[in-house]
């Protein structure tokens, strides 16, 4: 009798031989696909006749991107398959020291970040101002940028993460505080330090107002009338054309100062005080500075109030409603303070975003701002605030990114503009994600026990549990 | 037919599901210190009586009264910080929240004030749960779940407790414990137990008195001692059904 294994084919050249042949099908199965999409394109020319252009080198590399991913994934599965049983064993040890300690790490890192692109930038150009000039766009474009965004998600976090809240129409409450701090600065002059905890507060009287019609809504459909909450503001913004504008927006929204200091050139500026070199560069590094203490003042409340009693019953929430009211928690106070906690830190961030920008227009405040910060909460494991932050960066941090990268244009053509992929990228970077890790980059939840229980408690209960 | 001392009394109470009514002039009381069982087949509307204690649907007619109060309308967080605690039916943890979480928000009415002490009293009914205490609920087994919803329930210091189904989906084994459980708790608390079951032998074992519920009616009441030896209820409940 033969045996079993003779009817298997031979490992070594199989492997390659299946790899060439899937490779060869998915490139044909992109040629199909993207051949009308992507190889021919209609051009209206000057005499509104339609101009059929064909561009065989782009598709060739769309076809060449899909049989070489496939040849290579099928190629190295075996290889990959043996790592993954490698792996397995070490992933049962504890968290390495680095993942340990990474929270702090990055935070100290983030304190010293525009002194060190100063730094840095100085170094490479020689010259001190060189130094500070160049640094204007890592501090503003990234630092502030990604900043803005990680308070956004981490607020977000509140309502979604938290609480189990599908909210879709969060930009609303950022579009609240952005416009309350323009339309108070610009009409009664009052100063972004006082403006700052009134934008939030405005933002979290229209977390209340949200919340309340909503309250017996849960999913797809708590969903949808935040997204038309959402959509509702954005309208009125565009259309109370008297207060606010309308499409135009508001410019000349005054800047926020440092205990009084404005940073402006001339004698009473920041930089003449100090005795520095004028430059705007002050201005963005102490903005960068003001949002990070924003975000983190966003995390440590998150932090604190998940080991309060408030917290617990949100995440109780999230997890069972009807559990949670038969333990005797009030349902509907828990999901308002929640709304309104989270449109709170949203408020704030769009106060410090008038302020940082100088204008506000309903052109920011779109359905895309709400889905993306969405997606960093989800991508970045919901309730996880470093996956968050995480996220964040990479979602925000790889946008711009993408405008840096010149020489894509040397392989796609001069009329390239990465920018426009960039959702294209966000799907991509979703999918592989999820595929990954369906919780999100830091999927598993830290338990909240009580820290001054915790001491009682582990001696006595924990000796035999596992996490 | 309202018990003066009763702690629940239930009075003529009946409950629809949009128009489909679910439960008929039912009228059921618990006094201080007892084990009551209700007891009938799926769909009988023993779950919908013990979710109407908190107003999950609300009872559209009748009234409701714990301790001399009429909670019949009163929203359902309210009801529960009247001391009802109760183990809903499919149990209902937290399943992202560990042992010690659950078991937190079981004791949040009183502010964790008396949670290790009432900890301890949990963990010395269910040892298992001390052995699982940063385990997350949802990686419990079946049974160790039914235990941590008894047990949450417990932290509410209650003064009834429902139990909705306690035995359901569970190896006999694990039914014996949890209802041993029941039964020491009642002996030396003077805990008010209201039990809903299926399984009809073990409960009126348990219990002192027993209600037969049919298709949202109450169709018997008495003693356990009486049912467990009524004709109708061992035709019905008992014969071939022994646990």
């Amino acid at each position: 009798m033969k045996p079993i294994v003779d009817i298997e084919p031979k490992e070594s050249d199989s492997v390659f031989a299946k790899a060439l042949k899937e490779g060869l099908v998915a490139g044909a199965l992109a040629l199909g696909l993207f051949c009308l999409i992507v190889g021919f394109r209609t051009e209206q020319n000057i005499r509104n006749e339609l101009i059929l252009t064909q561009r065989w080198g782009l598709l060739a590399i769309f076809v060449a991107v899909a049989a070489v991913a496939r040849f290579l994934i099928t190629y190295t599965a075996p290889w990959r398959e043996e790592r993954k049983k490698t792996r397995r064993v070490v992933e049962a040890k504890e968290p390495s020291a680095f993942r340990k300690s990474f929270p702090k790490i990055g935070l100290g890192l983030l304190f010293i970040y525009p002194f060190l692109v100063i730094l840095i930038l100085a170094a490479y150009n020689g010259s001190m101002m060189g130094g500070l000039q160049g640094s204007l766009k890592y501090v503003d474009n990234f630092g502030i940028q990604i900043l803005i965004y990680v308070m956004l998600a981490w607020g977000l976090n509140i309502v979604v993460g938290l609480a189990g809240l599908l909210d879709l129409g969060y930009v609303a409450f950022y579009a609240v505080g952005a416009y309350s701090y323009a339309l108070l600065s610009a009409h009664f002059g009052f100063s972004f330090w006082l403006l700052l905890p009134m934008a939030g507060i405005f933002a979290a009287t229209w977390g209340v107002i949200l919340g309340f019609p909503v309250l017996r809504l849960r999913g797809d459909y708590l969903a949808i009338v935040t997204l038309a909450f959402g959509e509702i503001i954005r309208l009125i913004l565009i259309n109370w054309t008297v207060v606010t504008k309308g499409t135009f927006g508001i410019s000349g929204i005054a800047k926020a100062t440092l205990f009084g200091i404005p940073f402006v050139p001339g004698p009473n500026g920041f930089a003449a005080l100090l005795g520095l070199p004028n430059s705007g560069v002050y201005y963005k590094i102490f903005l960068y500075y003001l949002i990070l203490l924003l975000a983190l003042l966003t995390a440590w409340v998150t932090i604190r109030l998940r080991r309060m009693p408030i917290g617990r019953a949100w995440e109780a929430l999230r997890e069972d409603e009807i559990a949670c009211r038969s333990l005797g928690i009030n349902t509907t106070t828990t999901k308002l303070t929640a709304f309104a906690t989270g449109a709170m830190f949203g408020g704030f961030a769009g106060s410090f975003f008038a302020a940082r920008q100088g204008f506000v227009s309903p052109e920011s405040f779109v359905f895309l701002e709400s889905a993306i910060i969405l997606a960093m909460v989800v991508l970045g494991g919901m309730g996880s605030l470093v996956g968050i932050a995480i996220a964040a960066a990479v979602m925000i941090g790889g946008t711009e990114l993408l405008r840096e990268l010149e020489f894509l244009k040397l392989v796609f053509g001069n009329d390239f503009t990465p920018e426009l992929y960039r959702m294209l990228l966000f799907g991509l970077a979703m999918i592989v994600v999820m595929v990954w890790k369906p919780r999100g980059f830091a999927g598993s939840r830290e338990p909240s026990a009580f820290l001054h229980k915790r001491k009682m408690v582990s001696g006595e209960f924990t000796k035999e549990g596992h996490g | 037919m309202t018990q003066p001392q009763a702690l629940l009394s239930i009075e003529n109470v009946e409950t629809y599901y949009g128009n489909i009514r679910a439960l008929s002039g039912v009228t059921v009381h618990a006094n201080p210190g007892e084990i009551v069982t209700l007891i009938g087949a799926n769909g009988a509307g023993k779950s919908t009586l013990m979710m109407t204690i908190f107003g999950m649907p609300r009872a559209r007619t009748g009234r409701i009264i714990f301790d001399g109060k009429d909670i019949t309308k009163m929203p359902t967080h309210e009801i529960a910080r009247l001391r009802i605690a109760q183990s809903p039916e499919g149990r209902r943890i937290f399943p992202r929240m560990t042992v010690q979480e659950n078991l937190q928000m079981g004791a949040s009415l009183d502010n964790l004030q008396f949670f290790d002490e009432d900890a301890r009293m949990v963990f010395d009914l269910f040892p298992r749960l001390k052995e699982r205490i940063n385990q997350r609920g949802g990686t419990l087994s079946g049974g160790e779940q039914q235990m941590l919803a008894i047990g949450r329930a417990l932290m509410a210091r209650p003064r009834l407790l429902l139990l909705d189904e306690p035995s359901l989906g569970l190896a006999p084994l694990i039914i014996k414990h949890i209802f041993e459980a029941i039964r020491e708790l009642n002996k030396n608390t003077g805990l008010t137990v209201f039990l809903v079951e299926q399984n009809a032998f073990g409960a009126l074992k348990l219990a002192d008195r027993g209600y037969v519920m049919v298709n949202g009616i109450v169709k018997m009441s008495g003693s356990s001692a009486d049912l467990l030896a009524n004709p109708e209820v061992r035709a019905a409940y008992l014969e071939g059904g022994r646990h």
